[in-house]
């Protein structure tokens, strides 16, 4: 059976696929992937199913060998990688060869990086998933001198790249309306669109805390909410003032007033907002948010059609390619 | 008959959910309704709904919204809602009572005299009254497994403390506002702390692992520390616990 052995590993580093929905009626959140886009990456360009489950490794990666050759795909937030001391690309796949050393670093930018293999990890499946969920019970990070068990992989190409959506270092993230906006005054969601907010230290799989330039936000005093529904996504004003965004692994309910929800298709920069980037909201009306989620399921799927062959640094490629059609020649020094 | 006239009440939550509300509160016929809705809502088998569940007060809908439009969804809804009483409706089928044997007080649930006081009874009558009361398990939320129990008689219609207990263990039983909460696991919380049991909402081991389901109803027996310690040393039970259908 093929084995990933785990040399040495950051303090975060989980187990993680598209997580276990179903069970909100149980209290159980969906959990999986953080970045479920880069899991999507990683399915991606080793051309198996997004079903597959991946290391996510928040802030660090670890160091990695495996018992027989091993294809594998490194997304999400850019982590400097060696594999047998060279460098190799990001967002890309690679033969990983028996007994080889990959060496997987601290994040450059954003904060969730993840390491696909062909096959998947295969450890056991609970409810059907085998997503880590900490705040649950369920799984725990992984540790030094432990051996993941990988599934059988049908084979397929290395060496392949992937331009993907920019997500690392904030942004604007799009926002629609929820159960509670209307509690809210106009002025009140004005000023929120208006205000940036650099993402605090504390943030995790359960949510990140922003904290505002200027005045925190919240209701009049004494209207008091009842406990309801949780969804990724959905933006609440705790006492404090400032605002705490859900992420996969929340809770299943919460009695925080709600000012919005972020879309789907920005819980991916959400998640991956480093400590102190700054990040703004944009509310959309629901025509447009239902216009930017079909995009964004189309790119999903368009995914492993966008995978190109890795022949040379990709910020090169676009140059070099422009030269060849105007002049018709091949110089030969573009190859690798 | 319907409730207030704003009720129920159809709101978005996030891009893929729609809510329906029974009340703004927590009231025993606007639980019952959610429950029944969400189990209607179950049995229509709607394509394009991916989850239903309930909560205090409302039934949730997780759905696609590229395949089944809002308003859709929201109009079948609303025919549904039009189609029976659900605040008269009854419970669900495929109930279950449990028994959970309860330490009540003592320094594994320190706030029993305060909660107690709250409520205008001494420890021994406080005791009496939370081990004969018979709760639905009007929710599971929060964690994994964990039940919101309810309604305590009017006198335990006591607030939530102005602090936080920075952590109670799993199997903790606490109260405010004439519900329990039995905790899944360890947790801060700002209800107080009148029993400890050996009790465990959600085993990740176990096949199937959510011990309750809501709509069950749970008593919460008062054992002495003799009888908690046999059934902790005992480890073959879910901490002592009963279980019969209810018919």
């Amino acid at each position: 059976m093929s084995m990933l052995r785990v040399h040495a590993i950051g303090p975060a580093v989980t187990v993680q696929d598209l997580g276990r929905p179903g069970h909100i009626a149980s209290g159980l959140s969906r959990g999986g992937a953080a970045d479920a886009m880069a899991l999507a990456e990683g399915a991606a360009l080793l051309r198996q199913s997004t079903d597959f489950a991946a290391l996510e490794m928040a802030g660090f990666g670890g160091s990695f060998t495996a018992n027989m050759p091993l294809r594998i795909a490194l997304t999400g937030a850019p982590m400097r990688a060696t594999l047998g001391g060279a460098p190799v690309a990001w967002n890309a796949s690679h033969l990983l060869p028996k007994g080889a050393r990959l060496e997987i670093g601290g994040a450059q930018a954003g904060v969730y990086g993840y390491l696909s293999i062909g096959g998947g990890i295969d450890t056991p499946q609970f409810l059907g998933a085998r997503a880590t969920h900490l705040a649950a019970g369920i799984g725990a990070v992984l540790h030094a001198g432990q051996s993941l068990p990988l599934g059988p992989d049908k084979g397929g190409p290395v060496g392949q790249g992937l331009s993907v959506a920019s997500r690392f270092g904030g942004g604007t993230a799009r926002v629609i309306a929820s159960l509670q906006t209307d509690l809210f005054s106009l002025d009140e969601i004005a000023r929120f669109q208006a205000t940036i907010f650099h993402r605090d230290a504390r943030a995790n799989r359960q949510g990140v805390r922003l904290i505002p330039e200027g005045a925190g936000f919240g209701l009049a005093s004494g209207q008091s909410i009842l406990s309801e529904i949780i969804t990724p996504g959905d933006i609440q004003i705790p006492g404090d003032g400032a605002p705490f965004v859900l992420l996969p692994e929340a809770q299943t309910t919460g009695g925080y007033p709600r000012i919005g929800t972020v879309l789907p298709a920005d819980l991916a920069l959400l998640a991956q907002t480093p400590a102190g980037a700054a990040l703004r909201f944009a509310f959309v009306t629901l025509d447009k948010a239902l216009d930017i989620h079909r995009k964004f399921q189309t790119a999903l799927a368009q995914l492993p059609a966008q995978c190109r062959p890795l022949l040379r640094d990709p910020r090169d490629i676009a140059d070099l390619l422009s030269y060849q059609l105007i002049s018709g020649m091949i110089t030969g020094t573009e190859a690798p | 008959m319907q409730g207030p006239d704003l009720y129920p009440q159809i709101h978005p939550i996030g891009l893929t959910g729609l809510l329906v509300r029974f009340a703004d509160r927590l009231t025993e016929p606007a639980n019952r309704a959610a429950l029944a809705f969400r189990a209607a809502v179950e049995a229509e088998d709607w394509p394009g709904v991916a989850e239903t569940s309930s909560s205090l007060a409302s039934t949730y809908l997780r759905f696609d919204p590229l395949h089944l439009p809002h308003a859709e969804l929201t109009a079948r809804l609303h025919r549904l809602i039009a189609s029976a009483d659900w605040y008269a409706a009854p419970p669900p089928q495929g109930r279950c009572l449990w028994r959970i044997p309860t330490l009540y007080g003592g320094p594994g649930a320190p706030q029993l005299a305060e909660a107690a006081s709250l409520a205008g009874q001494s420890e021994a009558e406080a005791i009496a009254t939370l081990s004969a009361a018979r709760t639905r398990v009007l929710t599971l939320g929060f964690a994994p497994g964990q039940p919101y129990l309810g309604e305590l008689p009017e006198n335990w219609n006591i607030p939530r403390q102005s602090a936080i207990t920075p952590q109670v263990p799993a199997g903790a039983l606490v109260v405010a506002v004439r519900q329990f909460v039995l905790f899944a696991n360890p947790s801060p919380t700002g209800w107080r702390h009148v029993g400890q049991t050996a009790f465990r909402c959600f085993r990740a081991e176990a096949e199937d692992p959510f011990t309750l389901r809501a709509g069950d109803e749970v008593q919460f027996p008062a054992v002495t520390i003799g009888q908690y310690r046999e059934i902790l040393a005992d480890g073959t039970t879910n901490g002592g616990a009963s279980v019969e259908p209810i018919v």
